[in-house]
C-alpha cells in the first residue's frame, strides 16, 4: 500500500513540475499578417432565385439559447424571415451550448440533409470548424466568429455587423438623455455616470461598450462610465445583480451587451433610463427604455442561402452594415427619449453612412491621456492571441473592415472596468 | 361522527422475488407505456399522427449510417461509466460520483493536451493523458473510500459532494485555458496539431472507444465473477461482518474496488476527451455518472446484461431528442420525454419488487 501512495505522489509531483514548466514559455514572435482579408458586405437579390435552385437547398440553424434569450430570439426570428421569403425548407436546433454539443449538432443536421448551417454564438466556432473539415461538401456559417478569414477553409465563413454603429447611435440618444436629466437638474454634470453590463471581457463587447460610451460623449461630454461583466450570455439573475451593482454604485442610466430581461426589468424597477440591444423592450419597460440597436440577420441569411442556391462561393467574411440595413434601431420611445432624440439620431445616422462621423475616430478618445496612433490588433485568429495587424488607418480603428467580428479591445479613458 | 373503520382502496406490500420472465414482462410493459405516453404528449403538443412520432424516435438512432455509429458510441460511454461504479454497487458501496471521476479524467487529459503539446512528442503526451487522467478518476473516488473505510463516513453524500468539486475545477480551468481570451470557453483542442488526439481506427471516429469499452465489459465480468477480487466484493456486500470473520481485509477491499471504479470512470473521461471530443467543458460527461447508477441498477449489476440496460437508454434519448428536432419543439421537450420514460422505467422496479393488493369491500384484509 505504500508503495502504491508512493508511486501515486510522485506521479502526482511530475504533473505538477509539467505545468509549472509550461508557465515560463518564451512569448511566441509577432507574425506577419499573411492572410488575404476576404471581407464583403454585398446584398443578393433574391427574386433572382429560380424554384429549382431553392429546391436544392436545405438550412440548418443553431441557437446557444431558446426564444427566451433576446438576442437568440432576433436570430431565429430573421432565419425564420429568411427562409419563408426565399421558400426553402429549414431545421432549428436551440439550445445548443459552446460544446461539443454544437459538433454533434452540425453533424445531426448534415445529416438531415442540410446543405447549409448557421450557428449563432461565439463559442460554437471551434465545433462548426471541426464539423466544417468533417463535411466539406456542406457549407458552415458562424455568426459573431473570428477564424473563418485565417482557418483556409472553403466552406466555412464568418458574419458579423457593424453594431458599433448601432451602438454608437444608441450613445447619442443616452447622452441627450443624460443632457436633459442635467437641464432638469436631477444631476449635476459630473454625475453623468453610465453603467454597462457586458458578458465577457473581449473584442466583441469592449467594441461594442466603447462605441455606446463614444456615442454618449458626443453629445454629453461629462459622461463617464462603469462596466462590469456577467462571464455568461444569458442569466436573468446576474445581470440583476450587475444592475443593482452598478445602479448602486451612482450611475444614472444602463445599457448592456448580454441576452435576458434580468437588466431592463430592475431599471424599470428602479426608474432608471436604458438602451437596449437586440429589440425593443417598451412593452414590458415603457417607463424607462429609450431605444435599442440591433442586428438584422436577414440580409446576410438571404446572402448565404441565396448563393449556396446559385451554386456560387462564398466569402470567408460578410458584414451587415447600416448602408446594406444590417444594423438597425427600434422605434424610440418617445415617453423616455429627450426631446429631439429623433432627430438627432436621423442627422447622425446620415453622417455615419457617408463616413462624416467615424465612431473610432482617434482624436475622440485617449489612452492613458494619450491619442493613440498606432495600435495592432489580434486580427488573425490562430488561437495564440498574436497582436497582428495594424488597425488604426487615416485616424481612427478600422473595425470590421480586415474582418467582420469586432477587434476593438483597447480600454480608452472615461470607462472604468469595476471588476478589475 | 363516522364510526366506520375506513379501510384504504389498496396497499402495497412487499413481493417475493418473481421469476426473471415476469419481471421482464413488466419491465416491457413499462417501456412501451413510456412510449405509449411521449406519443400521446407530442401527438398533443403538435398534432402530430403518433406514428410519424414513433418513426422519427425510431429513425434517431437508426436513421443513418452516422446515427448508428453515434448510437453505439453512446452505449459505449455510458456502458463504460455504468461498468465503472459496478463493483462499487456489488460491494453496496453507493458511488454516485461517477460524473465528477469522468470528468476529473477529462480535466486531466485536456490538460496534458493543452500544457504539454509541443513540448513533448504526441505520443508521450498520449502517454501523459491515459495514466493523469485514470490516476486523477482513482485519486477522485480513493478519497471518500478512504474516510469510509477509515471513519465510515457515509460513501454516497461524500462521492455526491466530490462531483461538485469537480465540476467547479472543470469551470475555473475552463476561464484558465479559455480561447479565445475572455470568452470563458475553451473550444476544440489543438485543432490544427491535433496532439493528443487518438488515432482513427479504419478511419472511424468512435470505433476506438467502442472496442475499448467492449473489452472492458467482458473483463469486468471476469473479474466480478471469477476472480478472488470479485469474489471479495460479494462477501463484503453480502456482510461486512462475515467478510471480516472470514479473514477479509475489509477496509482494504472498499479503497481498492472505489479506486477502481474511479479509474475506470477516469478511463471514460480520458475517451471522452482524447477519442471522441478533443475539448473541455464542465458539462462533457452529460450526467452519465447519474445515468450509470439507473443503467447498473436496472441490470442488477450484471456487465453482460448492462449493454442492453444502455442500448434501451440511450435508444430512447436519441429518440426523444429527433422528435424535438423533427416537431420544431424546444429541445428541452426531448429532455421533458426523456424524463416520461426515466420515470416509467424507474417506476417498473417498484412493481416489481412491490404488489398493490385491492382492499375487499367488507373492510376485511385480503
Amino acid at each position: 500500500m505504500k508503495k502504491i501512495i508512493a508511486l501515486v505522489l510522485a506521479a502526482v509531483m511530475v504533473f505538477a513540475l509539467c505545468a509549472c514548466g509550461s508557465k515560463t514559455a518564451e512569448p511566441e514572435a509577432t507574425p506577419e499578417p499573411t492572410f488575404p482579408f476576404d471581407n464583403d458586405s454585398t446584398p443578393f437579390d433574391i427574386s433572382t432565385l429560380t424554384a429549382d435552385e431553392v429546391k436544392t437547398v436545405k438550412v440548418g440553424f443553431i441557437f446557444l439559447h431558446d426564444d427566451t434569450s433576446t438576442y437568440d430570439l432576433n436570430f431565429m426570428n430573421a432565419a425564420k424571415e429568411a427562409c419563408k421569403n426565399i421558400g426553402v425548407e429549414y431545421v432549428l436546433k436551440t439550445n445548443i451550448p459552446e460544446g461539443q454539443e454544437c459538433y454533434d449538432a452540425a453533424a445531426e443536421l448534415v445529416d438531415a440533409g442540410c446543405n447549409i448551417v448557421f450557428a449563432d454564438s461565439f463559442g460554437h466556432e471551434s465545433f462548426m470548424i471541426q464539423a466544417a473539415k468533417e463535411f466539406p461538401e456542406v457549407q458552415f456559417c458562424h455568426a459573431t466568429g473570428t477564424q473563418a478569414h485565417s482557418a483556409g477553409l472553403p466552406n466555412f465563413h464568418n458574419a458579423f455587423a457593424t453594431i458599433f454603429e448601432g451602438r454608437y447611435l444608441g450613445g447619442v440618444a443616452a447622452g441627450l438623455k443624460l443632457n436633459q436629466m442635467i437641464e432638469e437638474g436631477k444631476i449635476t454634470a459630473d454625475q453623468a455616470k453610465i453603467g454597462y453590463i457586458g458578458a465577457y471581457p473581449y473584442a466583441e463587447v469592449k467594441s461594442g461598450y466603447t462605441s455606446f460610451f463614444l456615442g454618449a460623449r458626443s453629445v454629453c461630454p461629462s459622461a463617464t462610465m462603469e462596466v462590469t461583466f456577467t462571464n455568461s450570455w444569458f442569466s436573468p439573475d446576474l445581470e440583476k445583480e450587475a444592475a443593482i451593482k452598478l445602479i448602486n454604485n451612482g450611475c444614472v442610466l444602463l445599457s448592456e451587451h448580454a441576452d435576458s430581461m434580468g437588466a431592463p426589468t430592475e431599471c424599470e424597477d428602479k426608474g432608471i433610463p436604458f438602451v437596449f440591444y437586440n429589440g425593443s423592450a417598451a412593452k414590458d419597460c415603457p417607463n424607462t427604455f429609450i431605444v435599442a440597436s440591433r442586428i438584422n440577420w436577414v440580409t446576410f441569411m438571404e446572402v448565404m442561402i441565396g448563393r449556396v442556391a446559385k451554386g456560387e462561393t462564398l466569402n470567408a467574411d460578410w458584414t451587415g452594415t447600416l448602408a446594406n440595413g444590417a444594423v438597425e434601431l427600434t422605434e424610440i420611445n418617445e415617453n423616455v427619449a429627450a426631446p429631439g432624440t429623433a432627430e438627432k439620431l436621423e442627422e447622425v445616422k446620415k453622417a455615419l453612412i457617408a463616413g462624416e462621423i467615424k465612431v473610432f475616430d482617434t482624436s475622440t478618445f485617449t489612452v492613458g491621456g494619450k491619442a493613440v496612433d498606432s495600435y495592432f490588433a489580434d486580427v488573425n485568429d490562430l488561437g495564440t492571441f498574436t497582436p497582428d495587424t495594424e488597425s488604426i488607418v487615416n485616424g481612427e480603428f478600422a473595425e470590421s473592415v480586415f474582418r467582420s467580428a469586432p477587434s476593438f479591445d483597447i480600454d480608452i479613458d472615461g470607462i472604468t472596468n469595476i471588476d478589475a | 361522527m363516522d364510526n366506520k373503520v375506513r379501510n384504504p382502496l389498496f396497499h402495497v406490500a412487499k413481493r417475493a422475488a418473481l421469476p426473471w420472465y415476469k419481471s421482464w414482462v413488466i419491465r416491457f410493459g413499462a417501456v412501451l407505456a413510456a412510449l405509449i405516453v411521449c406519443g400521446l404528449i407530442t401527438t398533443l403538443v403538435t398534432g402530430e399522427d403518433p406514428i410519424a412520432v414513433y418513426v422519427s424516435m425510431w429513425e434517431g438512432s437508426f436513421g443513418t449510417t452516422r446515427r448508428l455509429w453515434v448510437l453505439l458510441q453512446n452505449i459505449a460511454m455510458l456502458l463504460c461509466v455504468s461498468l465503472a461504479v459496478t463493483p462499487a454497487f456489488r460491494m453496496r458501496c453507493w458511488n454516485l460520483g461517477g460524473e465528477g471521476q469522468a470528468l476529473i479524467g477529462c480535466l486531466c487529459s485536456a490538460a496534458c493536451m493543452i500544457l504539454l503539446s509541443g513540448k513533448l512528442p504526441n505520443w508521450a503526451v498520449i502517454v501523459c493523458m491515459i495514466v493523469s487522467s485514470i490516476l486523477a478518476g482513482a485519486i477522485w473516488a480513493g478519497i471518500p473510500a478512504f474516510f469510509k473505510a477509515k471513519y465510515n463516513t457515509n460513501e454516497t453524500l461524500f462521492t455526491l459532494m466530490m462531483n461538485y468539486v469537480a465540476t467547479q475545477l472543470v469551470a475555473y480551468f475552463c476561464v484558465v485555458w479559455e480561447n479565445p481570451k475572455g470568452s470563458g470557453q475553451i473550444g476544440i483542442i489543438n485543432p490544427n496539431t491535433q496532439i493528443g488526439w487518438f488515432p482513427l481506427i479504419g478511419g472511424q471516429k468512435y470505433l476506438l472507444n467502442i472496442i475499448v469499452v467492449a473489452l472492458i465489459c467482458v473483463a469486468m465480468h471476469i473479474y466480478l465473477n471469477y476472480t478472488k477480487h470479485g469474489y471479495e466484493i460479494a462477501v463484503v456486500g453480502e456482510s461486512e461482518r462475515t467478510a471480516r470473520y472470514v479473514g477479509i481485509k475489509v477496509g482494504r477491499v472498499i479503497v481498492r474496488t472505489m479506486v477502481l471504479s474511479g479509474a475506470l470512470c477516469g478511463l471514460a473521461g480520458l475517451l471522452l476527451v482524447g477519442s471522441t471530443n478533443h475539448t473541455l467543458t464542465p458539462t462533457l460527461v452529460e450526467g452519465r455518472g447519474f445515468t450509470a447508477v439507473m443503467v447498473a441498477w436496472l441490470a442488477k449489476f450484471n456487465p453482460i446484461w448492462m449493454i442492453l440496460t444502455s442500448l434501451l437508454i440511450v435508444f430512447l434519448s436519441r429518440g426523444a431528442g429527433e422528435i424535438a428536432t423533427n416537431f420544431e419543439l424546444n429541445q428541452s421537450f426531448g429532455d421533458i420525454l426523456t424524463g416520461v420514460i426515466l420515470f416509467f422505467i424507474i417506476g417498473s422496479e417498484f412493481f416489481i419488487n412491490y404488489q398493490i393488493k385491492l382492499t375487499k369491500s367488507g373492510g376485511k384484509e385480503e
